[in-house]
């Protein structure tokens, strides 16, 4: 029977099968999930409630930056100050409180300078064409030398008035024993997944990635959106340094200090390429949680803590493999 | 009434002088072959109709009103719909997403109104039917051939009913087939009252479907004529400056 052009065009060319086994993402959750049922056997110590509690909350800092840094990535950006940012941002919290406003205020005051931050990158880099990599770098070293500033390079520990309002809000778990951090990451996970898949601005984040000078002519506002996306990456390392501070209780001007490379590990550990235009929500958290397996496993097993980075560098090395080797089968 | 009229258009980048006072005028239904060297200020001309660039001088007027136009978005509000040269296809999207770029469709209601996939896919699949085309909608455009990135391209010009459709070079990189079959495509545009700007290199696809020539020279119009009282030779020779100027 003669395949007629309607049946041509009417044809799924993928099954939800062959693009689950396409993805790097599944290839690197499976590797989590085969790391996990290893440990669980091979030591007593990492099935036990209370290390998968920090296991979890642990990702979780890495996991809401990864999820910004996503979308930078997506658009072909990238973000180098999140790390100083996150401080920046803590210290803004930490001061503010501890002159005795309340912890509505503080948290009002970190955003708003996370956001502040992300606009001023955004602005350099869409508006005025500076390359991403040269904007985020002097902001990494900008907002760290600001926390300094604004802190007289002490350690902040006492938050005020809220102070236990505070300490709650990061170090406590509210539902089900679930750490608060892991349920602000899942929320702000399936926020950017919806983003992502579900709106106009989503689709033009990828738009952007995947070819800005068309993106452009066909009339997508793309500066205005690589502005956004540099407000979210920066919005994220705030939330996340609010949370943090939260959680230890203390902030210190070198917290977040090489985060950055973490967090761009676990993006690209996930299926975000570093070229653009690809990327998602649900890889970030995979990504970061096998970053985490990896560092807490080490220590179980009895590794050196030295070992730590070769083996996260293989990771990544590793994952990226994947997808090379799925395009060179698809080029021939 | 003249659905296009531009009146003494200039484009400079910085130095450079694009295009240089250009006036003319496109009835409904009418099919303009533009032609010119690499260079000459085609597509700069084209991306002024469409919204892309502004005019550095003159004026455009539309059903003989005053035609401004800040992005592309202003101009398919008017009815201008562009197949641009390179195609501008995003290759990480797919095929109906390409289509829809930059106007995608949406169900529900704001803050919860999110793009409508079934839509724009259903839509997607129609137009590439019409055009003849076996382009799948949900295939990435990572993987098309030649023609069904072309189709694509074209595709979006068809998504709402446009009153001019500009064409930068629609046929430069396809096959004979489809040559004939977005010849077929002008056809039908015009017979429904769409005016067309078809910019060609090929001599036989504007002399066989447009009805006036119009050439350009190092941004400047120099001839202006019925295709019937033209010729290829004419052309070529205003192409290259062997013929200086034609009235
Ligand atoms: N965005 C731009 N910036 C600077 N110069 C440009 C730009 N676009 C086109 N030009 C210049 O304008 C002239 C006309 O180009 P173009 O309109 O692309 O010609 P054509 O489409 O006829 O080949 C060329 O000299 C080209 O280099
Ligand atoms: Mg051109």
């Amino acid at each position: 029977m003669a395949v007629t052009l309607d049946q041509t065009i009417a044809h799924k060319q993928h099954t939800w099968l062959s693009r689950l086994l396409n993805a790097q993402t599944f290839w690197v959750l499976l590797a989590v999930i085969l790391a996990c049922i290893y440990l669980s056997f091979a030591t007593d110590s990492f099935a036990t409630t209370k290390n998968l509690y920090n296991i979890t909350r642990n990702v979780t800092f890495v996991a809401i930056i990864a999820l910004g840094m996503t979308l930078v990535i997506i658009t072909g950006g990238i973000d180098l100050s999140v790390g100083s940012v996150l401080c920046l941002c803590s210290m803004v919290l930490g001061v503010t409180m501890h002159a005795g406003y309340s912890i509505e205020v503080g948290i009002a005051a970190a955003i708003a300078t996370a956001l502040i931050v992300g606009a001023f990158n955004g602005v350099l880099i869409a508006y005025l064409g500076f390359p991403p990599f040269v904007v985020t770098l002097g902001m990494l070293s900008i907002a760290r030398s600001l926390a300094m500033v604004a802190s007289g390079n002490t350690v902040v520990f006492e938050f005020g008035p809220d102070h236990d309002k505070l300490l709650s809000l990061g170090g406590g778990a509210w539902l089900f024993g679930i750490a608060n951090p892991v349920l602000y990451m899942i929320i702000l996970a399936l926020l950017t997944g919806f983003v992502l898949r579900w709106t106009k601005f989503g689709r033009h984040v990828y738009a952007i990635g995947g070819n800005e000078h068309a993106a452009t002519l066909t009339g997508v506002p793309v500066k205005p959106i690589k502005v956004a996306v540099y407000m979210i990456s920066a919005l994220s390392a705030g939330i996340a340094g609010i949370i943090q501070t939260g959680w230890l209780g203390a902030i210190t001007t070198n917290i977040g200090a090489g985060l950055e490379l973490q967090v761009i590990a676990a993006a690209v550990i996930g299926g975000a390429n570093l070229a653009g235009g690809v990327g998602t929500a649900f890889g970030a958290l995979v990504g970061a949680a096998l970053i985490e397996i990896i560092r807490n496993s080490l220590g179980l097993l009895g590794i050196n803590a030295f070992w730590q980075g070769t083996f996260i560098g293989g990771a990544i090395v590793l994952a990226v493999m994947f997808d090379r080797i799925r395009n060179f089968r698809q080029s021939e | 009434m003249a659905v296009l009229e531009l009146t003494n258009i200039s484009k400079h980048f910085g130095a450079i002088h694009a295009v240089s006072d250009v006036s003319f005028a496109i009835e409904p239904g009418e099919v303009v072959g533009l032609m010119g060297d690499n260079g000459a200020g085609k597509s700069t001309l084209v991306k002024m109709i469409a919204g892309n660039y502004r005019p550095s001088e003159g004026s455009m007027k539309m059903d003989g009103a005053e035609l401004v136009l800040h992005k592309p978005v202003d101009a398919r509000r008017h009815g201008i719909e562009i197949v641009h040269q390179d195609l501008a296809l995003c290759d990480n999207l797919t095929a109906a997403a390409n289509v829809f770029l930059g106007r995608e469709l949406r169900k529900g209601v704001w803050p919860l109104a999110v793009l409508d996939y079934a839509t724009m896919y259903r839509r997607s699949g129609e137009i590439f039917k019409e055009l003849k085309s076996e382009t799948r909608p949900r295939d990435l455009v990572k993987q098309m051939s030649g023609g069904q990135r072309q189709a694509v391209a074209i595709a979006r010009t068809m998504l709402s009913e446009a009153k001019i459709v500009l064409m930068d070079e629609p046929t430069a990189a396809i096959s004979v087939r489809q040559v004939a079959e977005v010849l077929n495509l002008i056809r039908e545009l015009r017979s429904k009252g769409i005016a067309v700007v078809l910019i060609s290199h090929r001599m036989p696809d504007v002399f066989t479907v447009a009805d006036r020539v119009i050439v350009m020279r190092r941004g400047r119009k120099v001839a202006d004529k019925q295709i019937a009282r033209s010729s290829p030779e004419e052309v070529t020779g205003l192409i290259t400056g062997a013929i200086e100027q034609v009235a």
